[in-house]
């Protein structure tokens, strides 16, 4: 069987802060909802199935997919939940391409929301992990990042300040996105002068914590074909979720001689099998990558083979990667500037989508064909998409 | 739709508490029984979906607890929240776009929660949970709604927890099989009124796992692969209050499009066994109806009457359905395999003579709010 080719008509993305008092979860997906629905010249009448995806835990709501109706608008219409963590996002974008790919929908809604100024974060983020083998160990989300960030410094001689340099790009280009949670111009120095979170993560290089919600509309080749402005195009998608304990990583890299990262490493290499990728940093014209923290955007480049290992720090610093760069990463300020958890992997291809649509404004990439869009999550998990100007030949898997 | 066969299945024994087995563990008894009975090696499964619930586990990214156990290493892999029904839907969408097989798993261990409080937290924060209502309270008041618009008897759901616990006895992974009597059900004291004890379903721990596969793939099985002919789901209104409890639209909706998909016009006349998930005994009999094979309010009568026993005209639940054994979110795929077990002939001691095509129903949220419906094949 092939799959049916699916292209991304519709983009709605709700302004994102530290604490949205003037809505409740319902009305802050109802909120994205409605510009998705606005921007896909569509009414709720029109979609076929939903998918919607966010953290159980951070909102202690239970079977969110039932109780989101009134917000959804999925009243009379197939929903799903998907669920992965911190690639919920993009996992419920690759739902919402798989529910069209299969034939089977037409129109779905692909929904990803967090409301983080209602949860303990880190409180949830610790029932993540083993009971008994890794949750004494890694408190939150920053234990693990600080664990990889030590390992990263020691095998590549990478210095905190090129990772700061990460986190300066990325809130400098949040001052484009009107939507974004921090928009603010800092340099180096500043990041280096934020308090310790965990050796050696500071403060300025962690994402915040954010209310948001994101909502975008897959459509199928003849709806797309017949759609008023150009859609993108689902080029590709690949993801690995290898392992189940924190500290694999570290098993795999110093008892097993592997890598750090190999799910990325195996999603890339399928997904640039896939999609024809020999060059990422010369094919790509853009890319909206998951990096939760700074040093993320170091180890990542090279996981996503935009250069050779240790190579990164050299690569960021030469400004490739910097608006007007080579490759642009994260033109919309990306994860260090908004991080509704459950929306930001969907807001990667939401964005990576409007950078080929041409439709991305003052952060728009000029002349952006072919994008990469990332999520990241659960214990070192990657999920990949390419999103073209072009429509695919065919998609495989 | 093309078609899509499911080519193994595989499901653990549901206890009441498998205190020495971890979620990975059943998943992995689960996942292994499926692959063998498929007569494949992990290699052979292209990707992997799993089911669970981050509450139910008490873990955040509670997929992460069993990715390992699951077989998904190096596969593409991705998880549906929810009920059986649901994320095996999900599969079909994955083989139909293009992966040769899928293998999906689900789990889920009652014995490590605390329903009452997971269950109470699908409702709203600030309206409705100080009530107390949950899972058991507020299909209470659905079982009312629908027993005083329709006149059904606790004695005719009675019939239902009688039926589906006797049957049990066939099957070896069910939880509960009892010898009970309508008498004894009736007995037996409410737990939120009309609902009594026999009436309910326990919560079990246990796992199930299918492997799915293209016509092209499915014919490299040795088993008769059991054909998906029709799913749909849909969902109702949030707020109890929005909704009329005693109907089932989202049931009827998400049977009219697995029918249709199905070539179904007539399915009193060509379905031949249900699998359903009355979580329940009134919900058996609420679903029939709304699966189109009894008119609205007459299911009570018509189960009373035999009908749906094991030897009558339309088994209903031959496996002993929930109420003998509900590992909550396994629930619904259990359903599924029971299905594909009995059109395979390959159902032992509950087969039922001659089932070519067989409905499966299962559910997620309060009431039965989203209703998901497979009907399956013995031809593609």
């Amino acid at each position: 069987m092939a799959a049916k080719r699916v292209g991304i008509v519709g983009v709605g993305m709700t302004r994102q802060s530290s604490a949205r008092r003037d809505v409740y979860g319902i009305e802050l997906i109802n909120e994205a909802v409605r510009a998705a629905l606005d921007d896909a010249q569509m009414t709720r009448k029109d979609i076929d199935a939903i998918v919607i995806g966010n953290m159980d835990h951070f909102e202690g709501i239970n079977y969110v997919d039932t109780w989101s109706v009134d917000g959804s608008g999925a009243l009379g219409k197939p929903i799903m939940k998907m669920t992965t963590g911190g690639t919920t996002g993009t996992t419920v974008a690759m739902g919402a391409y798989y529910h069209v790919a299969s034939g089977m929908f037409d129109r779905v809604l692909a929904i990803g929301w967090e409301k983080n100024s209602e949860s303990d974060t880190t409180g949830a983020i610790i029932t993540a992990f083993d009971p008994f083998w890794d949750r004494p160990t890694f408190g939150g989300a920053v234990a693990g990042l600080a664990l990889e960030a030590t390992q990263y410094m020691a095998e590549t001689g990478a210095t905190e300040e090129d990772a700061a340099y990460v986190a300066v790009r990325d809130r400098k280009n949040a001052l484009n996105n009107p939507y974004a949670h921090l928009r603010m111009e800092l340099n180096i120095e500043a990041i280096m002068s934020t308090p310790y979170l965990a050796w050696p993560v500071k403060l300025g290089d962690m994402c915040p914590r954010t209310d948001g919600a994101c909502a975008v509309v897959f459509a199928s080749e003849s709806i797309a074909n017949d759609f008023p402005s150009p859609p993108a195009w689902v080029r590709g998608l690949a993801d690995r979720h290898l392992w189940a304990y924190t500290s694999d990583p570290y098993v795999n890299q110093r008892v097993k001689g592997g890598t750090w990262f190999p799910a990325m490493e195996r999603a890339t290499a399928e997904l640039y099998e896939k999609v024809g990728i020999t060059d990422p940093l010369e094919q790509f014209d853009v890319a909206e990558l998951y990096l939760p923290y700074s040093f993320a955007g170091l180890r990542y480049m090279e996981a996503l083979g935009f250069c050779e290992r240790a190579g990164a720090p050299a690569l960021v610093r030469s400004g490739a990667t910097d608006m007007g760069g080579k490759c642009p990463v994260n033109p919309s300020g990306g994860v260090l500037s908004s991080n509704a958890i459950g929306a930001t992997g969907l807001l990667r291809v939401a964005e990576a989508a409007l950078q080929v649509q041409g439709r991305a404004g003052d952060r728009q990439v000029p002349g952006a064909a072919l994008a990469l869009a990332t999520g990241f999550g659960g214990c070192y998990w990657s999920d990949e998409l390419v999103i073209g100007k072009e429509k695919p030949e065919k998609v495989r898997g | 739709m093309e078609p899509v066969a499911i080519v193994g299945v595989g499901m653990t024994e549901i206890r009441r508490e498998r205190a020495a087995d971890t979620c990975a563990d059943l998943v992995f008894e689960a996942c292994t029984k499926a692959l063998a009975d498929a007569g494949m090696a992990i290699d052979d499964i292209d990707v992997v979906l799993t089911g669970s619930n981050d509450f139910f586990d008490g873990r955040t990214i509670s997929s992460m607890a069993v990715m390992d156990a699951c077989g998904s290493y190096d596969k593409n892999v991705s998880t549906v929240e929810g009920d059986g029904t649901f994320g095996a839907a999900h599969a079909v969408m994955r083989v139909l776009a293009g992966w040769g097989t899928c293998l999906y798993c689900v789990h889920h261990k009652g014995s490590e929660s605390v329903m009452p409080l997971i269950t109470n937290a699908m409702f709203d924060p600030l309206y409705e949970r100080f009530l107390g209502i949950e899972a058991i309270t507020s299909s209470a008041l659905q079982a009312r709604a629908y027993m005083d618009r329709y006149g059904v008897t606790e004695e005719q759901c009675a019939h239902v927890s009688v039926k589906n616990h006797g049957n049990a006895f066939g099957n070896p992974v069910a939880q509960m099989p009892l010898e009970l009597t309508i008498e004894g059900v009736m007995a037996s004291p409410y737990i939120a009124e009309p609902i009594k004890l026999l009436d309910c379903a326990p919560v079990g721990d246990g796992a199930s796992a299918v492997v799915l596969a293209t016509r092209e793939r499915a014919k490299a099985v040795a088993g008769k692969p059991v054909w998906v002919k029709g799913i749909g789901y849909n969902c109702d209104a949030f707020h109890l209050g929005d909704r009329d409890l005693s109907k089932v639209d989202a049931l009827q909706a998400a049977a009219r499009k697995a029918y249709s998909m199905a070539g179904i016009s007539d399915p009193r006349a060509q379905v031949d066994l249900v699998e359903l998930s009355e979580v329940f005994s009134y919900m058996e009999l609420m679903w029939l109806e709304g699966l189109g094979l009894c008119e609205m309010g007459q299911a009570g009568k018509f189960t009373a009457l035999g009908n749906t026993a094991h030897d009558g005209v339309l088994p209903v639940n031959a496996s002993g359905g929930c109420i003998s054994a509900n590992p909550v979110l396994v629930a619904g795929l259990n359903r599924i395999i029971e299905c594909a077990l009995q059109i395979r002939g390959g159902a032992g001691g509950h087969q039922v003579e001659g089932v070519w095509t067989a409905v499966a129903q299962g559910l997620n949220g309060p009431c039965g709010q989203s209703q998901c419906v497979w009907v399956l094949g013995g031809e593609a």
